[in-house]
């Protein structure tokens, strides 16, 4: 098109979403400062110090400025040509974890870099969204086969796989992330809302004990065939498709469940899983002895789970409507909230800026996904388009998990705050792939395959 | 293929459009209506830090400070930090075992939670503070050191009418509720500490600290903006003259009683001793406890301020105020003699009333002999006035006077515990279980003209009887505070500026009384106060009394004031069941107080020796050692096997060998239930409220149930 033969790092790029990303990453800076910064110190020393994490933080900031200003130089065709190969060498570093991994908090998924730690299912994110943009791009898939469904759903979820055995189940979560994409992409609603239901099942069968959901599944059964009784007589398929669901749901809970925690995961694993959202493993073997420290090791961590909820929500809920100002918020100053400065980070702003200023990073977060459903819609290529919903969904999923965790909508799981949890690994993938997003947003007339 | 499913872009919308949605309602309840959170941030996150402001001191008459403030320590855990701490070399300085070292553990995690300080051990004795100092690193960072404001007493005097602060309990707070008093706090307990709390205390500063989730304090709320400064408590001075009160207290060492000295001129209490006293220092510091309760159980009662709460028939000292109101009803004359043949006949039959001295007396002479008869003729006249229609207005009359004289009620000084006394009035002997009205006459209470039988007065009121007809003809509320440093903010001081003179008497009038009462010391039953160039007037008295109807020696009064010309001093002694006479013990006491006070120190070795010689005059009656020996003896009954040791008694029940009636039990474990109460000394004592009984019973009032509630002890 017309400049074309000139190319500038900043010819058709969306500044609204850069805006957006900066903006949101400043707020995130802000918000670790305010989380760790305690008023002898030096502000500028300790920001220059990298000792500090904001002072980190600042650094990776640099850093993914780097790294976007270099995606935004490379070549668009790039990332359709190596979606395959980077896919590949996702799950090569994912299985190299298990060798290599450093254990940091209690999952074994890091890979020491020396200067940071990198955390490759976090990584392998943006592979995953690359090479199911590529599948679902190819001229010869028919997303409306079933082969390619279920190709794309074993692209999409084999990571994650991966990842539960590294017992990071909250990342792993993440990759229902992709059912977005798949469902914009034609994937019947079905399996949207198959994928949620799901997700919430797996929760609810962890939360709660088998017996009493069963009991539970076998009310709201009856419930809705009674409450149907007239639709039914017309047609025999609803009450069908109710005892299908009732039976599916039973046998999932009462058969399936138990028999991955109790045979196919080790015991380690599924006391991780059952840890992530503050229960008790009801699979362990009961004919072993824990001894007393063992016992107390766990009691300790889900004390220690509660408490985080529990502090997180006080931080928030003492914000009221205008905050306590910046770095005013007792909460956060007394270093209430545990973990405050990645998967907490919420809970600043919650109590400094309280609900205006909650509101406020919502609306961005918000305009964010909304922009990049939009920019989605506007790409001509498919590729383009699956990614952005890919990239959108991601960015959600991390979002409302993890505000729905600190205002104690969810069980505890370990997910961070887009651009703005502290973290290299985390600011990285989500630079990443905003980026190569905005670069192929940039390239929207080229048709990419 | 793009086109294909276009409006699923609408759904994905709303999907996140509806999740945001929820999230922003959930985060509205959160921030908006859910105040409890701010409540339980504030409470972890905030810190209200109590600064508590120097108490103020009180300084004497001479501006000597009589009580100020000194710093302690108190050996502080946080529970949750001790583990790793070197327990027993804890418990090695302390000197406790490891038993009553988890006892306290325990106690403060109940307390405090165990990771909020507690006092491990209040208030150190220097030793274990240089000893703790020593080794102190050893213990950190579970233990610490804090400091603690307490109360000195530079001349550890006064401990009756400085009185000391105690914690405040639970019932204090809630009379005190808007005061800001929190538990654990301490405040004014007894004497001058309680009643002038609010001008001592202070204002307490309040600063507000973060708190980490440590609860340590890291920085102030934002700098300080919501702080209050603390201001100290303010100073008072006070009329005592603490070296007289040592003086004082000396004197009455090894005695039962009291002294009171006030200033007649400004009512301010020159010098308050009740004895036997206790020293002030033994309730600050870490054996407060214990000294407490030994005071407590002492029979002697200590921690009883005999100057205000004990009352005693005046005996003789009452007659001076019987002459001035027989002069000024003029119901006789300055020349007006009376004849006493051996006792006083004006009641006819019946046991007569003695005197002790045979001869015709004046008024004059009758004060300086103290002769009962003159009196008791005196106030006949008085009761019988034709005046007045009957004898229950004359009766009322009298009392006038008497409440004019400031006996009867409550004079209203500045220590607690204030006791009113008793004067009789028609409405009185009026009651059906005493005689019924019209059933009684002035035989029926005559011995009140000499001061016994119903008449009950303090000795702060006997004081302030000296003061009166020293200032011929009014008092000013007796005080201990004379001024208020930065001024009287809560107006305590107002009344004590104003002449009490309810009725006019002429001065002709207390003349007569003053050569009377300057006859006493000169040469009547009062000499023994006598001090070289000082013209003293005084009033012995010899004050009969009984415990559980058995008469007991008797007290010994002496009241006095000095010079006649320009009082400066009016006192009051009295030494408790001391026999003999009023002149006997009181008045040298009496005697070396004022001219320790008007001459400002004793130099002359025959006096200084006549000190030393009262002070160690043992004049304590027999049943308090008997109380004491009984007391020990009911210490180690307790403990039978104890005894079948050391062969005191034989494991049998009935040879357990220890008498005690149950009345005396009783008084016991009501003592020790009072003490368990409300901490304060029981008031209703045996030793202290002496029975009224008439000096002589006549035989028709032996028919009648005399006072029923009043002779039972």
């Amino acid at each position: 098109m017309y400049q074309q033969n000139n190319p500038t790092i900043s010819k058709g790029v969306d500044w609204l979403i850069i805006w957006l990303y900066a903006a949101l990453c400043i707020i995130g800076l802000i918000c670790i400062f305010s989380v760790e910064y305690r008023s002898p110190d030096s502000v500028l020393q300790s920001f220059l110090g990298f000792k500090k994490n904001y002072s980190k933080q600042l650094f990776y900031f640099a850093a993914c400025i780097l790294i976007a200003i270099f995606i935004l130089l490379t070549d668009s065709k790039l990332f359709t040509a190596t979606a395959n190969l980077s896919y590949l060498l996702g799950i090569v570093l994912i299985l190299a974890t298990f060798v290599f991994g450093k254990e940091i908090k209690g999952s074994k998924s890091w890979i020491p870099l020396g200067f940071m730690n990198l955390q490759a299912v976090e990584l392998c994110k943006i592979f995953t969204a690359l090479a199911l943009s590529k599948y679902l791009s190819m001229q010869e898939t028919d997303f409306r086969k079933r082969q390619s469904q279920l190709i794309a759903a074993a692209i999409a979820f084999a990571p994650a796989a991966f990842s539960i055995l590294q017992g990071e189940t909250g990342l792993a979560l993440v990759y229902f992330a992709f059912l977005i994409p798949m469902y914009r992409e034609g994937l019947p609603a079905f399996y949207l809302i198959f994928g949620a239901a799901m997700a919430v099942l797996l929760i609810v069968s962890l939360l709660f004990s088998t017996k009493s959901l069963l009991i539970s599944f076998a009310v709201m059964a009856f419930l809705l065939i009674y409450f149907n009784r007239r639709l039914i007589k017309r047609n025999k398929n609803i009450f069908l498709s109710i005892v299908a669901v009732w039976i599916f749901c039973s046998a999932f809970v009462g058969v399936v469940v138990p028999f991955v925690f109790k045979h196919v995961l080790k015991g380690y694993q599924s006391d991780r899983i059952f840890s992530m959202v503050g229960v008790d493993n009801p699979y362990t073997d009961k004919t072993a002895v824990l001894t007393d420290t063992e016992e107390k090791e766990k009691k300790k961590e889900k004390d220690k789970q509660n408490y985080n909820v529990k502090q997180s929500i006080i931080a928030i809920g003492s914000g009221g409507f205008a905050g306590k100002g910046f770095m005013k918020g007792t909460q956060t100053q007394g270093d209430f909230v545990p973990e405050q400065h990645t998967d907490f980070i919420f809970t600043s702003v919650g109590e400094n800026f309280g609900f205006w200023g909650s509101a406020l990073l919502m609306l961005i977060y918000l305009g964010l996904l909304l922009r990049i459903v939009s920019i989605a819609e506007r790409q001509r290529s498919t590729f383009s388009r699956v990614y952005a919903y890919s990239v959108a969904g991601i960015i959600f999923f991390h979002v409302a998990v993890n505000i729905c965790v600190t205002i104690g909508l969810a069980p505890v799981i370990g997910i961070t705050l887009p651009l703005m949890s502290y973290g290299g690994s985390s600011m990285l993938t989500f630079t990443i792939l905003i980026f190569i997003l905005v670069k192929l947003d940039a390239d929207r007339q080229m048709v990419l395959r | 293929m793009s086109v294909f499913n276009q409006s699923r872009k609408n759904v994905i919308r709303l999907i996140f459009v509806v999740l945001f949605l929820v999230i922003i309602g959930r985060l509205f309840t959160l921030q908006l209506f859910s105040s409890k959170y701010r409540i339980q941030a504030d409470d972890q996150g905030t810190f209200r830090k109590v600064v508590y402001p120097d108490r103020g001191i009180i300084y004497d008459r001479k501006g000597k400070a009589i009580l100020e403030n000194t710093t302690i320590y108190d050996l502080m855990v946080i529970p949750g930090k001790i583990k790793g701490t070197d327990t027993l070399a804890l418990c090695n300085v302390l000197g406790i075992d490891t038993a009553e070292f988890h006892q306290r553990i325990i106690s403060a995690i109940l307390k405090n939670k165990s990771y909020r300080p507690s006092i491990f051990e209040a208030m150190l004795t220097s030793e274990k503070l240089a000893k703790l100092n020593e080794s102190m690193y050893k213990f950190e960072p579970g233990y610490y050191l804090q400091e603690r404001p307490v109360r000195s007493y530079p001349f550890d005097a006064a401990g009756n009418i400085l009185g000391y602060l105690s914690e405040v309990d639970s019932g204090f707070l809630k009379n005190h509720k808007t005061e800001g008093y929190q538990m654990g706090d301490y405040a004014g307990k007894v004497g001058l500490e309680k009643n002038y709390e609010k001008v001592l205390m202070g204002q307490r500063g309040i600063e507000f600290w973060k708190r980490d989730k440590m609860n340590r304090l890291t920085d102030r709320l934002e700098n300080g903006r919501f702080d209050t400064m603390a201001i100290a408590g303010q100073n008072m001075y006070s009329a005592l003259d603490v070296e007289l009160q040592l003086l004082g207290e000396k004197l009455m060492e090894n005695k039962l009683g009291s002294i009171v000295a006030i200033d007649p001129k400004s009512g301010g209490i020159i010098c308050m001793v009740s004895s036997p006293n206790f020293k002030p220092k033994l309730l600050t510091g870490a054996d407060r406890k214990k000294h407490i309760t030994e005071l407590l159980l002492n029979p002697a009662l200590p921690l009883y301020n005999r100057a205000v709460s004990a009352t005693y028939s005046p005996g003789s000292t009452f007659k001076t105020l019987q002459a001035l109101v027989a002069l000024h009803e003029g119901v006789i004359t300055t020349q007006t003699q009376v004849s006493c043949n051996g006792a006083f006949y004006g009641c006819g039959t019946g046991k007569p009333m003695k005197c002790l001295d045979y001869g015709t007396f004046s008024m004059q002479s009758a004060i300086t002999k103290s002769d009962n008869t003159y009196f008791a003729t005196v106030m006949q006249k008085i009761i019988n006035n034709p005046k007045y229609p009957n004898i229950d207005s004359s009766l009322a009359n009298w009392d006038r006077y008497m409440y004019a004289f400031g006996l009867g009620h409550k004079l209203g000084v500045d220590v607690p515990s204030e006791t009113k006394g008793n004067i009789p009035t028609p409405e009185y002997f009026n009651k059906p279980k005493i005689f019924g009205p019209g059933k009684w006459n002035y035989c029926s209470f005559r011995s009140v003209s000499i001061g016994q039988g119903e008449v009950n007065v303090t000795p702060l009121q006997v004081a302030n009887e000296m003061a009166y007809i020293a200032n011929k003809g009014w008092y000013k509320i007796p005080h201990m505070i004379d001024s208020i440093e930065g001024g009287d903010k809560f107006d305590m001081l107002t009344k004590f500026k104003v002449r009490q003179n309810a009725i006019d008497i002429p001065d002709s009038i207390f003349e007569v009384v003053h050569n009377g009462m300057q006859g006493v010391v000169d040469a009547g039953t009062g000499t023994g106060a006598k001090v070289p160039g000082i013209n003293i007037c005084g009033k012995t008295g010899t004050v009969e009394n009984y415990e559980h109807g058995v008469k007991q020696p008797n007290h010994s009064f002496f009241c006095a004031f000095a010079p006649r010309e320009n009082p400066k001093i009016a006192i009051m002694c009295v030494v408790e069941n001391s026999g003999r006479f009023g002149g006997t013990y009181a008045a040298p006491i009496v005697g070396l107080m004022i001219e320790k006070y008007l001459k400002d120190s004793i130099t002359d070795k025959g006096r200084l020796a006549k000190i030393e010689s009262l002070s160690n005059l043992n004049l304590i009656p027999a049943r308090i050692y008997r109380e004491i020996r009984r007391q020990d003896s009911l210490l180690h009954s307790k403990d039978a096997d104890y005894l079948s040791e050391k062969g005191i008694i034989r494991k049998a029940k009935d040879t357990l060998g220890i008498e005690v009636d149950d009345e005396d039990k009783e008084s016991l474990d009501k003592n020790k239930k009072d003490t368990i109460n409300n901490g304060t000394i029981p008031t209703k004592n045996k030793e202290v409220k002496l029975p009224l009984k008439t000096a002589a019973i006549l035989p028709d009032q032996k028919k009648k149930p005399i006072q029923k509630d009043s002779i039972q002890p």
